[in-house]
């Protein structure tokens, strides 16, 4: 607060003031909100009196106890001013236990009014419109309009602008900007070599077609999306929404429309017929934080994720902190609660649960492949379509099997299928159990009950051709519960039914018989029990019979590939296998009949429907087009056995099995999704989920432009607030824009608080140039590259930052642009130019998140012990050296050396990082293995590529780095200190051999380790200079 | 003073020799206090990066130990003493009493709610007669010396947002912590040391157990330099504080000395003062290496100091390890030493649970009052004892005699103070004779933190920042009183 107070002081302090230089936005408005509004203000509850002192209305009006709080040009008629400085304790305004007001505050005041009482709105609420671009007498020195602004206030100040940085300066600062990256050796030697006075433009237009662009651009972007891995409240488990952060770096590189990215992202769901893509943008409202806990109510937290939706959407795009509207009327800023739960109307409808379920992907998602995937997907889905019409499509040779088929499927059906029931000749049990044939040739078990039993049954005298096997399991009254089972529950499992078959004539000559397929009336259903794990050679698995509550016949058939037997008769060794873990459940009694049918009328896979064999009785020329499809699509599915069929009916399936398994390995996004039905909205009582008050419907602040009219019973959505945001009235969205942009260049917006542009925020160090720049912006079609470009074209953003004592004295803060940015890069910046630098970057673009070099145990100290991010497990290879970007985020405990350079944990939208400098970032930057890998691989580079000597190796790195070559100075002590640190590692091969090995990648083997992990502390030593990590 | 005429006057008078005559942290610690002994005069401990207007009012504390236990201790097991549940075993709770409040899904699928007597015994102790449960002999015997609120209070009925309420007054992420708050607006006594640690002790109850988050000693939209260090019982203490393999200090030297110089010439070009403030950064780094294992090596301690603390002060990681280093920050200078002893979350089988959970703390938190007191820093050191809320009187799941759980219950837990400015032996609050509903003086959390700030030297009205539109403080956004009654 001081500071604002300061700035507010020094603005008037550097111009000479005369009375009507007093300016109500910058001057009074402020200082009235900071000591005023607070009982004075927007917030009824808080108002004591009816004096209100935030609205022209209220300064201007006669008050019901008589008098006028401001009467223009007349201090001494303005209750304002005499309550200001009365000393009547009681009378003196700020009440003494409030912030008290300055002398020159007071002053100020007076000379407001005496100068005439101009009120105007703030100035955010404003519609900025373009102001004419200053003249300025040194007309040499601007390049651009914003040039102009720049320098006219420095003119102002009585202060100059400093000369242009060096090439080597402006190209690093331009590609840290514009990449994240610092430029390479090669970037370099082609600038110095561009001598034409395109040369800077041309490397600008270079770097912005790079896709490192949107990669830079976007991690600012996602700051302010608060995207995250994790779902960050209790459990945080993993949460799958890195398509989403894809999107926004695609989107960037393709320079997408500022208007259209914001649409998207906020409304992109209600886009007419949405591109995958644009649901894909939707997660920007479903990153913010969310819990499973149990015992949570739901209401309360679909309260806190919808204030938190509506909180990001006005910081990022209106730049207005609304958190104080959730409970009582805004006390600074004209938003009360009921524009606020408006607001909060249009962010409720989320179609998904409250809860996260702790899983990935709660829903709404949307599955996103990649581009390969999507390839795959449209392979098989025209193998898919292929096969599909291969088994359609009219082929004699099949048809005309299938017209033989059909006569003999009518043949067999009016003669039924007859089963011949087998007579049993020898019958034994594995398990010592008596096996006693029946009047209906039914064996009955009795006696032993071992825990599992083999019964085998042989049969002398069976058809000749046999087309199916029919197993029945009878009840019987000596059994459990009179069911068909040994078992204590009578169920039965029959883990495997095997027959061979050998002729009559020739006895011994056995041959098993191999089934295709086989066919119950019922199979347990509360588990794997189904009839084919009776023919699948597997003794783990069986048919079960869920003879515990299935007290009744059961009936299995078994179906060989082909018919078999023998001619004149076959002998059959049928043997029943009880073999499962579950004990005695074997059948007590059970009878086995054979049948040479072609139809199997029980058999559903195959055998023919009642409405198929209807079908075949119509004739064919007399079927209708469905009719003929029905029969032919069944004798292909089930029956032909022609080759051409059988194949595309084997790869058909398989292929559709294919897309399934690809489907469900395909990842999902989060996404937004509207209900069908918006969820009524109120005003919460003091912000409290179970308090509703007067219910709300859909609008927009009041204090802001209205929404375009509604057609008849139309209710707005977010793609009207979208739009509405994006409209050429709002008078915040661009300007928040460009302001934070601005923000990434010189590392201070113009105005300071980016998120807050509101009363209490500080006021613009340059409002012109910020509307200016809104309405360039905007005017020339919301273009992101052409904003960025033109800011790092100035002349403003080429000068030298070179400080010296007297600027720091008369702006040490450099709100006035007298010299060029230089500020610490961010934590991505500076671990992805470590990468970089020593060759270790892995360029590839977007995808799931990486989990590079951690300390042990970071997650397992906080973590909740059963959540899937408790422990860290990780990564290796490529993974350990992408870009930050696509670090792994649990926002309870976030990737520690990017927390200790100021990384926020993405709980919270940010658009404003503070920049620290700390012993503990010192520590990390030194000892990291990361880095110290880097290190290491920085130095090999060095002794590979530098050449011979010492110094040009040294020259090399510091190169790399600096891109600037070292001075004489510098040498000399990189050579001093190189030359102790190889002393020391020639003494000690076994700690240079440590040092050379940290980090999973090896170190060149032909190096001498001693001279490299001298070089190491080199690389270590650059890579830690003020200069590696700063922006210059 | 101008911080950048301060970091020219601090370049010309850097001292790089401490580092390189020195490997020791005391030689670095005793130059940097001489320096800061000319600027603050020979008897105040000069504090550093605070607000000029700070302290308020004369502090009574220099420092603030918080013994967090995390999960929610079941108070009547411990100190809540309720002898009428006794006789209504297994029970159900009286409407009358439960006042339809809300369960947690876990419990509020029960058919029933059968009270759960505490199968612990209770016995009076100390002069003031306070009645401590058998789980807890070794406190009991300095209850003398705590202040206990019974009648503490809170909304939230989950963890996260209970224990984040706690930490920063509000129960959803984005506020600042109560440590990070004392740093902003007290600064710092030590360079040598982070300003506020944070420590994570390991526990002997159930593993299973309920998550902490970096946010509970995080920033918010302070900078991010004001947040707690979580001093770790694996690996380094501090992140990275160990050079890498292969580096021994002498090597790390000569690099800082090789950075020193060429940051300096750096500045001569560059002239941003930020250059200085970076080097110096470093050389305070370089001092950690040092000052740090010196505050984890207990060689130095004379064994009785060690029995005092119990057998388990010698594993690391342990909550009587964490305890002795509590005692040795506080005596190195840093502010805000917080213990988050995870385990408390007792929804079955408590009775084992809590003798383990007991076992791990009482005896360590005796050590520390007393080991405290006898140094004389009792009176300048304030201690925390609670969790994030109680638990219930009902029991959850089965229900025996000798074996009972108990849900989360906000409604009303026990807490401590002590020290700096606390007067022991009181109490305040009342609950029912179900510990379920309070019946005089409750206590909220805001007071407590409150009462903390007050301690301090910080009037809580006068620390706020603008966010949000509001005036943001530690103790959120309701009303709140310093616990005056317990002030001596």
């Amino acid at each position: 607060m001081k500071t604002r107070i300061a700035l507010v002081l020094s603005m008037l302090c550097s111009t000479s003031l005369a009375a009507d230089d007093v300016d109500f936005g910058r001057d009074i408005r402020p200082l009235l909100a900071e000591k005023c509004f607070q009982c004075h203000g927007l917030d009824a509850e808080q108002r004591e009196t009816d004096l209100r002192l935030d609205t022209r209305e209220g300064l201007f009006a006669e008050l019901d106890a008589g008098g006028v709080a401001v009467v223009a040009g007349k201090m001494d008629e303005s209750l304002i001013y005499k309550r200001l400085v009365t000393d009547d304790e009681d009378m003196r305004m700020p009440p003494a236990d409030s912030k008290q007001m300055t002398a020159e505050e007071i002053e100020l005041i007076g000379r407001w009014i005496k100068s005439g009482a101009q009120w105007e709105q703030h100035w955010s609420l404003v519609k900025p419109e373009r102001p004419a671009v200053p003249k300025v007498a040194n007309s040499n020195w601007p390049r651009t309009d914003i040039d102009r602004f720049i320098l006219a206030r420095l003119n102002r100040e009585g202060l100059k602008p400093s000369p242009e940085a060096d090439k080597l300066t402006l190209l690093r600062r331009v590609t840290f900007d514009l990449t994240g990256l610092p430029p390479t050796l090669k970037e370099a030697k082609d600038f110095l070599a561009d001598e034409s006075d395109q040369a800077f433009e041309h490397v600008v237009d270079r770097l912005q077609k790079s896709p490192n662009y949107g990669e830079h651009k976007g991690r600012y972007w996602l700051d302010a999306a608060r995207y995250g891995d994790t779902h960050g409240l209790h459990l945080d488990n993993f949460r799958q929404i890195w398509p989403y952060r894809d999107w926004v770096i695609e989107s960037l590189n393709a320079n997408k429309r500022f208007d259209q990215f914001t649409i998207e992202q906020l409304a992109g769901d209600l886009l007419p017929s949405p591109t995958l893509d644009q649901r894909v943008a939707t997660g920007f409202n479903r990153c913010n934080v969310t819990t499973s806990e149990g015992g949570i109510i739901d209401e309360e937290y679909y309260v806190h994720y919808t204030n938190d939706r509506v909180a990001t959407m006005a910081t990022v795009w209106m730049g207005v902190s609304l958190g104080c509207s959730t409970c009582h009327d805004h006390k600074f800023d004209p938003f009360p609660m009921k524009d606020y739960y408006q607001l909060f109307a249009f962010f409720n409808s989320l179609d998904g649960p409250v809860k996260d379920g702790n899983r990935r992907d709660t829903a709404p998602v949307v599955k996103v492949p990649s581009a390969e995937q999507t390839k795959r997907l449209a392979n098989l889905d025209g193998q898919i379509a292929q096969l599909s019409k291969v088994m359609g499509d009219p082929a004699d040779d099949v048809d005309q099997a299938q017209r033989q088929w059909e006569t003999r499927l009518l043949a067999a059906d009016s003669s039924k299928a007859s089963w011949v029931v087998l007579h049993g000749k020898d019958t034994t049990s594995k398990g010592g159990a008596i096996l006693t044939r029946l009047e209906d040739d039914s064996i009955l078990v009795s006696g032993k009950n071992a825990a599992k039993d083999v019964y085998e049954v042989i049969i002398e005298n069976a058809p000749e051709s046999i087309s199916a096997i029919r197993l029945e399991g009878l009840i019987h009254e000596s059994l459990t519960n009179g069911g068909a089972g040994r078992s204590v529950n009578s169920n039965v499992v029959l883990t495997e039914f095997e027959v061979e078959s050998a002729p009559v004539g020739d006895p011994e000559k056995w041959t098993p018989v191999k089934w295709a397929r086989a066919w119950a009336d019922h199979s347990q259903q509360n588990g794997d029990f189904k009839i084919s794990n009776a023919i699948d050679g597997k003794p783990a698995t069986g048919w079960a019979t869920q003879g515990y509550d299935k007290v009744e016949d059961r009936t299995a058939i078994f179906v060989p590939a082909a018919p078999f037997g023998h001619k004149g008769g076959t002998r059959l060794k049928i043997r029943l296998k009880h073999e499962s873990v579950y004990a005695q459940h074997q059948f007590g009694r059970f009878r086995l009949s054979a049948t040479s049918a072609e139809n199997l009328p029980q058999f559903d896979k195959g055998a023919a429907s009642a409405e198929i064999k209807n079908l075949v009785q119509i004739k064919a020329e007399k079927r209708n087009a469905g009719q003929e499809q029905k029969i032919r699509d069944h004798y292909r599915q089930n029956v032909t056995t022609v080759e051409s069929i059988v194949k595309a009916r084997t790869d058909l399936a398989a292929a559709k099995k294919a897309r399934t398994d690809l489907d469900k390995s395909l990842p999902t996004t989060l996404i937004w999704k509207e209900m069908a039905k918006p969820k009524p909205a109120f005003i919460l009582t003091r912000g409290a989920y179970d308090k509703k008050g007067e219910p709300v419907t859909r609008n927009t602040p009041a204090a802001l432009p209205p929404l375009p009219p509604m057609a008849e019973g139309e209710v707005p959505t977010r793609l009207h607030l979208a739009k509405w945001l994006v409209s050429p009235e709002h008078p915040l969205t661009a300007r928040v824009t460009v302001n934070r942009i601005w923000q990434q260049y010189f590392g201070v917006g113009i105005v300071k608080t980016a998120e807050d542009f509101g009363s209490q925020g500080t006021p613009p160090s340059h409002p012109q140039l910020l509307d200016w720049l809104a309405v360039d912006f905007r005017e020339g079609g919301w273009d992101l590259k052409r904003m960025h470009k033109m800011i790092v074209m100035s002349a403003t953003y080429r000068q030298s930052s070179r400080v010296t004592p007297e600027m720091l004295k008369s702006d040490g803060d450099n709100r006035l642009y007298a010299r060029g940015p230089r500020f610490r890069a961010d934590a991505e910046v500076i671990r992805d130019t470590a990468l970089f630098v020593s060759g270790l970057l892995v360029r590839d673009i977007g995808g799931p998140s990486v989990k590079p070099y951690q300390p042990a145990g970071i997650w397992h100290a906080v973590g909740y012990t059963d959540s899937d991010t408790a422990n860290f497990k990780r990564d290796n290879g490529k993974a350990l050296y992408r870009r930050s970007m696509y670090t792994f985020w649990k926002r309870t405990a976030p990737p520690p050396t990017m927390a200790t350079l100021d990384a926020p944990s993405r709980e919270n939208c940010t658009v404003r990082r503070s920049r620290t400098n700390t012993p503990l970032a010192a520590l990390a930057l030194m000892n990291d293995e990361q880095f110290v890998e880097a290190s290491r691989a920085l130095a090999e580079r060095a002794m590979r590529e530098g050449g011979q000597g010492d110094e040009a190796r040294a020259t090399h790195a510091f190169r790399l780095v600096l891109t600037r070559p070292p001075n004489d100075a510098e040498m000399a002590v990189l050579m001093e200190n190189y030359r102790a640190q190889l002393g020391k590692f020639k003494s000690d091969k076994d700690a240079a051999t440590k040092l050379v090995n940290v980090g999973e990648s090896k170190p060149d083997a032909k190096l001498d380790p001693s001279e490299l992990a001298a070089w190491t502390m080199i690389g270590n030593l650059i890579l830690n200079l003020d200069e590696s990590m700063t922006k210059e | 003073m101008d911080p950048r005429t301060e970091t020219l006057l601090q370049m010309t008078r850097r001292q790089l020799l401490n580092r390189g005559l020195n490997a020791g942290g005391a030689a670095a610690l005793a130059g940097l206090l001489g320096k800061d002994a000319l600027a603050a005069g020979p008897d105040q401990p000069k504090r550093s990066g605070g607000l000029p207007d700070l302290p308020h009012h004369a502090p009574t504390a220099k420092r603030f130990i918080y013994l967090f236990m995390s999960g929610g201790p079941a108070q009547m097991d411990l100190y809540d003493y309720k002898p009428e549940v006794d006789k209504l075993f297994n029970k159900d709770l009286p409407d009358s009493v439960r006042q339809g409040q809300r369960f947690t899904t876990m419990t509020s699928g029960q058919k029933r709610f059968p009270l759960a007597p505490s199968m612990f015994k209770f016995a009076q102790h100390g002069k003031c007669g306070r009645w401590v449960s058998e789980l807890l002999p070794e406190t009991a015997k300095i209850v003398d010396e705590l202040a206990f609120m019974y009648s503490v209070n809170t909304n939230a009925i989950n963890h996260d947002p209970a224990i984040t309420f706690i930490q920063t007054g509000r129960e959803l992420p984005g506020w600042p912590s109560l440590g990070s708050w004392l740093a902003y607006g007290l600064g710092s006594e030590t360079e040598n040391l982070p300003n506020y640690v944070v420590m994570t002790p390991t526990w002997s109850g159930r593993q299973s157990a309920q998550a902490l988050y970096n946010r509970l000693w995080g920033t918010g939209f302070l900078p991010s330099r004001l947040q707690g260090v979580a001093l770790r019982a694996q690996g380094d203490p501090v992140l990275f504080l160990s050079n890498p393999s292969g580096v021994d200090s002498k090597t790390r030297s000569k690099m800082l000395d090789g950075l020193a110089k060429l940051n300096a010439i750096q500045f001569e070009r560059a002239g941003d003062p930020e250059i200085q403030s970076r080097t110096s950064q470093y050389e305070m780094a370089f001092r950690m290496q040092t000052s740090v294992p010196e505050l984890t090596d207990f060689s130095d301690e004379p064994q009785y100091v060690l029995d005092a603390y119990g057998p388990d002060v010698t594993k690391p990681g342990t909550f009587a390890a964490s305890c002795l280093l509590a005692r040795r920050m506080a005596e190195r200078g840093v502010q805000c030493i917080q213990l988050f002893h995870r385990g408390w979350d007792q929804h079955g089988s408590l009775p084992r649970d809590i003798r383990n959970q007991c076992r791990d703390i009482d005896q360590p938190s005796r050590a520390l009052v007393e080991d405290l007191k006898k140094r004389g820093m009792l009176d300048e050191t304030l201690l925390a004892w609670g969790g994030e809320f109680g638990r219930t009187v009902y029991c959850q799941g089965k229900l025996t005699r000798d074996n009972y759980g108990r849900d989360h219950h906000p409604r009303c837990f026990t807490m401590w103070m002590a020290g700096g400015g606390i007067q022991g032996g009181r109490s305040m609050g009342v609950t029912d004779d179900f510990s379920y509903n309070i019946v005089e003086d409750p206590v909220k959390i805001s007071d407590i933190n409150n009462t903390i700030l007050h301690c301090l030297g910080i009037d809580n009205q006068r620390l706020s920042v603008k966010f949000q539109g509001l005036d943001a403080r530690v103790t959120g956004i309701e009303d709140c009183r310093v616990l005056n009654e317990f002030l001596a």
